[in-house]
C-alpha cells in the first residue's frame, strides 16, 4: 500500500479515531465514513472483484458495491456506508465471500 | 419500397413469444415480434429460471408429459441456443428438492408425486428423503427441515440471460423484432391475414398471427374469439449478495444464480395488476430460506421484487386455434422457461401444421368451455 491519497480532507478538529487496515494501524477525523477513511488513507485499491480486478470506493452513497471491505469479519461490507468506529478491524476484500456450508468456499 | 408480408406476426416478445418465434424460424418461416412497452407486466424479466418437473401435471396427465418432454429437450435446446447466440444460459439439470417443515405437507406432495408419477410410467424418478436421510446427504439443512422430495430432472438456467439469448437466437436466424410495439387491434381481413393496428398508429399487415403476449394479450384474445382467461398471480422474490462458495443443493424455492448470488422465491398471491413487493411476503421468504439453510441468516438480501405469474384457469398451458379466424392462434402458459425447447420445435409444426400432433389437442381452450363460456 505505497499509493498516495489523492484526496484532501476537511481542516480537522484535531480528535481522530483509531482502526486497522489489515493488521495495520491507521487513523482518521472523528465522523467520516469508514470510505472517505479509506480514500484518505491510500489511493490503493480496497477490493478485488471475483475476476481479480482492483477497486475502491466510487459513489460514496451506497450505489456501486465498489467500497465492500471486511469490517470486524463481516465481509461485504459497504465502507461508504459505515461511519467510521473506534478499533474497527478492516481487512480489504479479495473476491466473492464464502458461505458456511456451501462448495468450494 | 417494395414491402414483403411477413407470414407470421408473433405478438409478445417475452420468453414464450420468443421461443413460438425461434421454433417457426428454425422451420423456415418468416417470422416478425411485436414486442410491448417497458412497463408492462413482464414475466420473462422477473421468473425464477426454473427447469422444473417435479409435481407438474400431477392431476392432468397430458401436462406431466409435456412438462417431462421439455426437460428431456433441454440440453441439446441450450446447446442450439447458444450456437445460434453465442449465450451460454448455464443450464444445470443436477435435480431438484422440495424442502418440507410440515410432515402433513410433505405426505401430501407425494401422494402427486405419486400419481404424476402414474402417468410418467418408466419415465417417472423421485425420492422421499426423511430429515435424517437429507441431513447426511446435505449437512447444513436445518433441523427443522422434516423432510423432502429429490428429482434427478430438475435443474434452472440464468433467466435473463436465457431472455437475451432468445432474442439474439431469433435475430441471428432473421427474425424481426420489434420493441415498443404494443399491438392495439387485431383486424381479420376479409381476404385472409390480419391487420395489426399498433398503438403508435401504425397498421401492418400479416397473413398469421399468434398470441403470446402473457397477460397483456387478453383483450387481443377476446376480440379474436378465445375464450382463455388469464389472470395475474403475484409472486415475490428476493436475492442475495454474490457468494464464492457454491449452494450445495438447488430447490423449487431456493436456488443460486451461476453468478453467485443466492435467488429466494415462491410466493403465490392475487394482487390483480399489482407488482409491488412487501416486507412481510420477502421476511417470509428469508424465514423460509433460514429456516432450510441456517448458514444463509449471515447473507445480504441485495434486491427484492414482484413478478405477475400468467395462470390459465386451470394453470396448465393454452395452446388454441381460432376456428372462426384461421391463422390466428393463442399460445399461452406459466412455464415460459421449462417449456421453452418444445416451443420452439414442437408447437411451431403444431401452428404450420406439418406434423401430427395429437398430443397438443389436449391444451386446448374447448376444455373451459363450460365453466368459463362468456
Amino acid at each position: 500500500m505505497s499509493v498516495d491519497s489523492r484526496f484532501l480532507m476537511l481542516p480537522e478538529t484535531g480528535n481522530r479515531m483509531r482502526f486497522t487496515l489489515d493488521d495495520k494501524p491507521v487513523t482518521a477525523p472523528v465522523g467520516v465514513t469508514l470510505a472517505a477513511a479509506l480514500l484518505a488513507h491510500s489511493g490503493d485499491w480496497t477490493r478485488q472483484t471475483a475476476q481479480g480486478t482492483s477497486r475502491t470506493a466510487f459513489c460514496m452513497m451506497g450505489v456501486c458495491f465498489d467500497c465492500l471491505v471486511e469490517v470486524d469479519g463481516t465481509p461485504n461490507t459497504q465502507a461508504c456506508m459505515t461511519p467510521l468506529r473506534e478499533g474497527m478491524i478492516v481487512r480489504r476484500q479479495v473476491g466473492l465471500p464464502a458461505l458456511k456450508g456451501g462448495q468450494n468456499g | 419500397m417494395q414491402q414483403r408480408t411477413p407470414e407470421i406476426t408473433i405478438v409478445g416478445g417475452g420468453i414464450v413469444g420468443l421461443s413460438v418465434a425461434l421454433g417457426l424460424l428454425l422451420a423456415g418461416s418468416r417470422v416478425r415480434v411485436l414486442d410491448g412497452a417497458d412497463s408492462d407486466a413482464r414475466a420473462s424479466q422477473g421468473n425464477f429460471g426454473l427447469v422444473w418437473g417435479q409435481g407438474k401435471g400431477w392431476n392432468f396427465a397430458p401436462y406431466a408429459n409435456w412438462t417431462m418432454d421439455a426437460l428431456d429437450a433441454w440440453p441439446s435446446f441450450a446447446q442450439k441456443l447458444q450456437e445460434l447466440s453465442g449465450i451460454n444460459v448455464a443450464l444445470v439439470q443436477s435435480g431438484g428438492y422440495e424442502f418440507f417443515t410440515d410432515p402433513t405437507e410433505m405426505e401430501c406432495f407425494k401422494a402427486e408425486l405419486d400419481q404424476q408419477a402414474g402417468y410418467l410410467g418408466r419415465r417417472a424418478s423421485y425420492e422421499m428423503l426423511n430429515g435424517d436421510d437429507l441431513r447426511s446427504q446435505l449437512p447444513d439443512v436445518g433441523a427443522k427441515v422434516v423432510g423432502a422430495s429429490f428429482s434427478p430432472r430438475d435443474g434452472h438456467v440464468n433467466p435473463l440471460r436465457f431472455l437475451r439469448a432468445l432474442r439474439c437466437a431469433v435475430q441471428a436466424m432473421g427474425g424481426r423484432v420489434t420493441m415498443g410495439a404494443t399491438v392495439a387491434a387485431i383486424t381479420p381481413q376479409p381476404g385472409g391475414g390480419f391487420a395489426l393496428a399498433r398503438a403508435d398508429g401504425e397498421v401492418t399487415h400479416t397473413e398469421q398471427v399468434v398470441l403470446c403476449a402473457g397477460l397483456g394479450a387478453t383483450t387481443l384474445a377476446r376480440n379474436l374469439g378465445f375464450i382463455t382467461q388469464v389472470k395475474p398471480q403475484l409472486g415475490e422474490l428476493l436475492i442475495t449478495e454474490k457468494l464464492g462458495s457454491r449452494l450445495p443443493f438447488l430447490s423449487s424455492t431456493i436456488r443460486q444464480v451461476d453468478e453467485g448470488g443466492v435467488q429466494i422465491g415462491g410466493t403465490k398471491a392475487d394482487a390483480g395488476f399489482d407488482d409491488h413487493e412487501s416486507l412481510a411476503a420477502i421476511a417470509g421468504l428469508a424465514r423460509h430460506a433460514v429456516t432450510v439453510f441456517p448458514a444463509l441468516a449471515d447473507v445480504r438480501v441485495i434486491r427484492a421484487w414482484g413478478a405477475l405469474r400468467v395462470m390459465s384457469p386451470d394453470g396448465y398451458p393454452v395452446y388454441a386455434k381460432s376456428a372462426a379466424h384461421p391463422g390466428a392462434f393463442l399460445v399461452t402458459c406459466h412455464s415460459g422457461v421449462t417449456l421453452a425447447p418444445l416451443h420452439a420445435s414442437v408447437l411451431a409444426h403444431w401452428i404450420l401444421n406439418t406434423s401430427p400432433t395429437p398430443d397438443l389437442e389436449a391444451f386446448d381452450e374447448c376444455r373451459f368451455a363450460l365453466s368459463h363460456a362468456a
